[in-house]
């Protein structure tokens, strides 16, 4: 565990994309991290956030007016483009192809939520390998550990927000124990590091 | 390259080796479904089974045949709900109904119907509408076991209380406990629901065209497939269907990257629902 500056550069050779899981507290700490995204970012962000199954998202609207960068809910077979964040739609988990559009699923629900994180970080690590950053955050339930050990197994970076900060410290507790090789960081720190994901060359 | 690269990559000349040896062997064809949710399914069979790789899990499935039934039930996705996704029926109801009223006959293909919650959904729909003695229902499905329970139209009584709002979230004309009875934690529906109702084998992969129908309704089936698949599929929904029959999709599933779209305009936009256009 490794936390306060100057931050480790986590072990992702060059990244392509990441992925966020959050549950929990998950709209105060994305509004910390997705606005940072600077206009042109180069990556593409794919998200799960836990929300009830009924039908009618609203992540993508509250966060579209918010950030400077493109904002939608996922669509099936949609091939991913830079500098657009997408969630994960309500009742439907959300997955990366090896082909690297997304999928959506509706498999049965894993730790009682559809979408789950574990479904994304899982096939997002098949697809990108080292090339993928995944960012734990808040939640009261363990989704997400055992996908973040897969990002970590294919050489990705994991971050995990720091558990004194987060809203529910039980899902990245649970992220740091699957995955000790974790950075822990505060949601800022977080936000500066997918930021400077984008500046580097 | 490093032993977790080649590692991926063997698990992947495997997976390809299974699906192609299920086919070869069996004739289910999985070649063209979507491999993220195909390779998550498989790890899960992997560990049902007690393989430690894909590859003994192809050994067994091609070795004893008694495993392929299970494996199928990991293969294909069983989850569905009566009236899931309500405004869908409502949708069905309010706006597609009264073009299927100027039909002396109709018919109704349920493709993927999973264990039948879809096609009795539109069976108890078409009957409070007054339809139901004009329509035939088609349900196929390629999983034999989904089958024998579609027909059997049992349900845990625990599911029923969704259901029943489902239902009236829909716009339901009666109560759903009209149409089952409740024994020993389950639901048994009524079996007149299915007198017009032919469930059976198909395969939206690798079988043809098999009637002209006015409605096809095939939900959250598309998200397993690729993209050629999915045009196949919907080549098929093009040419069962007469001249302005519908077509309804699942709540995320859309035509918008489909070889067919232009045969298709959107009727009910966000319910995902298509007419299939005039000309032809």
């Amino acid at each position: 565990m490794t936390t306060g500056s100057p931050l480790p550069v986590p072990h992702a050779p060059r990244a392509e994309a990441v992925v966020i899981g959050a549950s929990a507290g998950a709209v105060d700490a994305l509004s910390v991290i997705l606005p940072a995204l600077p206009e042109g970012y180069p990556l593409p962000v794919m998200v799960v956030v836990h929300v009830p199954p009924n039908k009618k998202s609203i992540m993508a609207e509250l966060f579209r007016n918010k950030c400077r960068v493109d904002v939608r809910e996922a669509d099936d077979k949609e091939p991913l483009a830079p500098g657009t964040v997408y969630f994960a739609p309500p009742d439907y988990h959300l997955l990366v192809e090896p082909d690297r559009r997304l999928s959506l699923s509706s498999e049965e629900p894993v730790h009682y939520s559809r979408p789950a994180i574990d479904v994304l970080f899982e096939s997002a690590a098949d697809a990108f390998g080292p090339a993928l950053v995944a960012v734990l955050l808040t939640g009261a339930s363990s989704d997400g550990a055992c996908g973040l050990k897969a990002v970590c197994d294919a050489g990705g970076a994991a971050l995990v927000q720091h558990p004194d900060e987060a809203a529910m410290p039980t899902m990245p507790r649970a992220g740091i124990a699957a995955c000790p090789k974790a950075s822990v960081m505060y949601l800022e720190q977080i936000a500066g590091h997918l930021r400077d994901l984008g500046r580097r060359p | 390259m490093d032993l977790d690269t080649v590692l991926d990559k063997t698990e992947d000349i495997e997976l390809r080796l299974l699906l192609d040896a299920i086919y070869r062997r069996y004739h289910y064809d999985f070649r063209g479904y979507s491999m993220a949710s195909i390779t998550r399914r498989l790890r899960q069979a992997r560990e049902h089974f007690g393989c430690r790789t894909l590859s003994q899990l192809q050994d067994r499935v091609l070795h004893d045949p008694a495993v392929l039934p299970e494996l199928l039930s990991y293969l294909t996705v069983q989850v569905s709900e009566l009236f899931r996704d309500p405004p869908y029926f409502r949708a069905i109801r309010e706006r597609v109904v009264p073009h299927l009223r100027t039909y002396p006959s109709l018919k109704v293909w349920v493709a993927g119907c999973s264990a039948g919650e879809e096609l009795y959904s539109l069976a108890i729909l078409f009957r409070e509408e007054g339809l139901e003695e004009r329509t035939m229902f088609y349900g196929t499905d390629i999983n034999p076991e989904a089958i024998r329970k579609a027909e059997a139209g049992v349900y845990e009584i625990e599911r029923l209380p969704l259901f029943t709002e489902n239902h009236r979230l829909s716009g339901g004309k009666s109560s759903l406990s009209d149409y089952y009875t409740a024994a020993y934690g389950a639901a048994v529906f009524d079996k007149t629901l299915r007198r017009r109702a032919v469930f059976s084998d198909h395969s939206l992969v690798t079988d043809a065209v098999f009637a002209e129908v006015h409605l096809v309704s095939c939900r959250n089936v598309l998200i397993y497939f690729d993209r050629q698949l999915q045009d196949r599929a919907v080549g098929l929904f093009k040419d069962s269907l007469v001249r302005k029959g519908f077509l309804g999709l699942g709540a995320k599933e859309s035509l918008r990257f489909n070889a067919h779209a232009d045969a298709f305009a959107e009727f009910a936009r966000d319910e995902r629902i298509y007419q299939k256009r005039g000309a032809s």
